[in-house]
């Protein structure tokens, strides 16, 4: 058995850590990647309204023609998570606008409990696609919601339908998941959020 | 016993048996930790067939019987687990530390002290997660895909424990795959070129960096439950703003290239075997090369087929279904390649190539459901009945498990030196091959007609069918005692193996004696 040669040895060790920075480096990449996922999926989401993504932000309250000529019933449901103590519900199941019309709806929401509270309402909407093209100008779900022990509210959301919403689309369903946010929100922020005026 | 392979060379002879246990937990010889790797997989195929068992013993009959819902959950999920990351990923890693350098003329994988570590931390991992069941509140019971918010807001208390166990079996995954390319691209021996080497070398190479690609990434997804879990964040609670259906997303980039992780070093050992028995080249190396990286590289495209029923928009699924069915163009080559080389070959059927036969043929039915799973519309049907069930089970077990067989069956006389009983491994096969249709292919129907999985309760309806299931997987559980019995028996004698047992074998680990010395290749040879 002869003995290989040194030198070979040598470069042999200096290519295997060569080869293992690099491949550190995309181990170290891929990990970097899948938390990158989570803002890639959230401007994806943003960008094609994939997953009943609604823009939760406010719209401009800018002028718009007014497409007469459709009808498109908008639909509302509420959910309350997980047994939250809450009631929770829209003043009116359905309303039918034409694309570009204004409207205001109120939704009812009531802490039953004997503790004050403060939750968040997280919108979704049903065909995704159609999440694009309402526009909301005034909502609840921009906020989080204080509300005191027993105490009962009416809070507005006024939206209109961006005119060149599809032509298949005659429905859409908007949806409100109330979430309990009393343990994620430091004491003081619920008494601030509590000295804010709510809109009756 | 020194610790670097380079140090060896030089005076092996003293070094050869240190005594005992520590001569197991200091190893750092390819061979000893290939070996180490296989009994610790054969434990865990018990460990998680066991589990089974029980699945299949509740399921014998409608209504609750034996188990607890929340027991049969967490069976389910350690099931799984324990098969994916205890049983399948290590036999292969195993099969690689063993062959891999026998393959290429290298005289030890690349770096034997991190092949150390990336073994005996797997030991670990395991009994964090099997000691997880014995826990207050039990072990995972969300299933191994360990979805939101069944793994973060209703998950048990010892979740942080089975996050863990992941990040432990994920960062020994990656050391042995950056072991596996470092070996390949560094160790050749002269000679050996990339488009020479052995298909089996092959297809490790493109599964170990689909593993250094897509681990990091499972990593990633049991962080932020852990996270989700414990420390306050929102990544997959809507109520933070987070998305319950980004987890499933980030969990698939991980979940589709991790199938092929356990399919592909299959392919390389049905690549070596089917040759060898048909005493015939493989038809179509470069073609079998090529679609390897094509399947490897789909892999990472298709990953939201599992997700057609979270209400995707009609166009990402449209793109998701002919994304997957492309996937059948590659390996319908491979699947033409095996069957042209077994074409007018002249076929003995000993026990490695009746596995290797198996493989083709089951994998194929496994291909199919897949085709069928695939398409979209059809999918609302399928989805989680036990149709999936019965697809995945047919290319995991009667695919890569029948090939790690084959190889087992194949290389045993190289790594013992003794052939083993080829009557008792015919009994084996035989036994496997009944037993594991009349399991699996049963479920089919049952999935076909609405039977849901992860359930320990189903309709009457569904009572005989699911009978017969069960009674298959008790044939096929003890089935596999005839193989630890073949192990053992070929370990212990038998019949000297010559330095090539079978006739039409090719390749580099045939020209070494039979048991295979403890260090092979010092010299490398050379590779015309
Ligand atoms: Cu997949």
């Amino acid at each position: 058995m002869t003995a290989p040669n040194p030198n070979t040895k040598t470069t042999t060790r200096a290519d295997n850590a060569r080869t293992v920075r690099r491949l550190l480096l995309v181990v170290v990449g891929m990990f970097a990647f899948g938390f990158a996922l989570v803002p890639l999926y959230e401007v994806f989401c943003d960008i094609t309204g994939f997953n009943g993504r609604t823009k939760n932000e406010q719209a401009a309250a800018n002028q718009r023609s007014i497409d007469t000529s459709r009808t498109i019933n908008v639909q509302f449901i509420t959910r309350i998570n997980q047994g939250m103590p809450w009631e929770f519900k829209p003043e009116v199941r359905s309303v039918r606008v034409h694309p570009g019309e204004t409207k205001v709806v109120q939704f009812y929401a009531k802490n039953l409990t004997d503790h004050d509270m403060v939750a968040q309402a997280v919108p979704s909407v049903a065909p995704g696609q159609a999440g694009l093209y309402l526009n909301k100008t005034e909502c609840f779900c921009f906020n989080q919601q204080p509300l005191a022990a027993g105490s009962e509210t009416l809070m507005p959301m006024q939206f209109y339908l961006d005119p060149d919403i599809p032509k298949h689309i005659h429905t859409l369903t908007l949806s409100y998941t109330m979430y309990d946010m009393t343990a994620h929100t430091q004491p003081d922020v619920v008494a601030s959020l509590e000295a804010r005026p709510t809109a009756e | 016993m020194s610790t670097a392979a380079g140090e060896m060379t030089h005076h092996d002879h003293h070094h050869h048996a240190p005594s005992g246990l520590t001569r197991w937990f200091f190893t750092t010889n390819h061979k000893e930790i290939g070996s180490l790797y296989l009994w610790f997989s054969f434990i865990m195929f018990l460990v998680g067939g066991s589990m089974a068992m029980v699945i299949r013993a509740e399921l014998f009959q409608p209504g609750l019987q034996l188990v607890e819902p929340h027991f049969f959950n967490q069976m389910t999920t350690v099931h799984g687990l324990v098969m994916v990351f205890g049983a399948v990923m290590p036999a292969f890693v195993g099969l690689a530390n063993w062959m891999i350098p026998l393959m290429i003329g290298a005289p030890d994988m690349a770096l034997p002290r991190m092949n150390n570590w990336s073994f005996w931390i797997l030991p670990f991992a395991f009994m964090i997660l099997l000691g997880s069941l014995f826990m207050e509140g039990g072990g995972p019971a969300f299933g191994w895909t360990f979805y939101a918010p069944l793994s973060t807001s209703y998950s048990p208390d010892s979740t942080a424990l089975f996050v863990f166990s992941i990040h432990i079996m994920g960062i020994s995954s990656i050391m042995g795959a950056i072991n596996v390319i470092v070996t390949v691209m560094n160790m050749r021996a002269p000679g050996m070129t990339y488009m020479k080497m052995p298909m089996f070398v092959w297809t490790w190479l493109i599964t170990a960096f689909l593993l250094i690609a897509v681990m990091p990434v499972l990593a990633c997804a049991a962080t932020m439950v852990l996270t989700d879990k414990y420390f306050g964040t929102s990544f997959f609670d809507a109520a933070g703003g987070g998305d319950p259906v980004l987890f499933q997303h980030i969990f698939w980039f991980f979940g589709h290239p991790e199938v092929y992780i356990m399919i592909l070093p299959s392919f390389g050992i049905v690549s070596a075997i089917i040759p060898a028995f048909s005493r015939k080249k493989l038809f179509g190396y470069s073609s079998m090369v090529y679609a390897t990286g094509a399947i490897a590289g789909l892999s990472f495209l298709v990953w939201a087929h599992h997700m057609f029923t979270t209400g995707m928009p009609v166009g990402a699924e449209i793109f998701f279904m002919y994304a997957t069915m492309l996937i059948s163009i590659p390996t319908g080559v491979k699947v033409f390649n095996w069957v042209a080389t077994m074409w007018r070959g002249a076929i003995s059927f000993e026990t490695p190539m009746l596995f290797a036969i198996a493989f083709v043929v089951l994998f194929t039915i496994g291909g199919f459901s897949g085709l069928m799973l695939a398409m979209t519309p059809a999918d609302f049907q399928y989805h989680d009945s036990y149709f999936v069930v019965a697809h995945f089970h047919y290319v995991l077990v009667s695919g890569a498990v029948f090939s790690i067989m084959a190889a087992a069956y194949y290389w045993l006389p190289k790594w013992t030196g003794h052939m083993y009983d080829e009557t008792l491994g015919r009994w084996h096969f035989w036994c496997s091959l009944i037993s594991v249709n009349v399991l699996f292919f049963p479920m089919h129907f049952v999935g076909l007609a609405g039977m849901p999985r992860r359930i320990p309760d189903y309709a009457l309806q569904f009572a005989d069918i699911n009978k017969i299931v069960s009674y298959g997987a008790f044939a096929f559980g003890l089935s596999q005692l005839i193989f630890l019995w073949v192990v053992i028996k070929c370990a212990r004698g038998g019949e000297r193996a010559p330095m090539k047992p079978w006739e039409g074998a090719e390749g580099l680990e045939w020209t070494i004696p039979s048991p295979a010395p403890l260090h092979t290749f010092e010299t490398p040879p050379e590779v015309k």
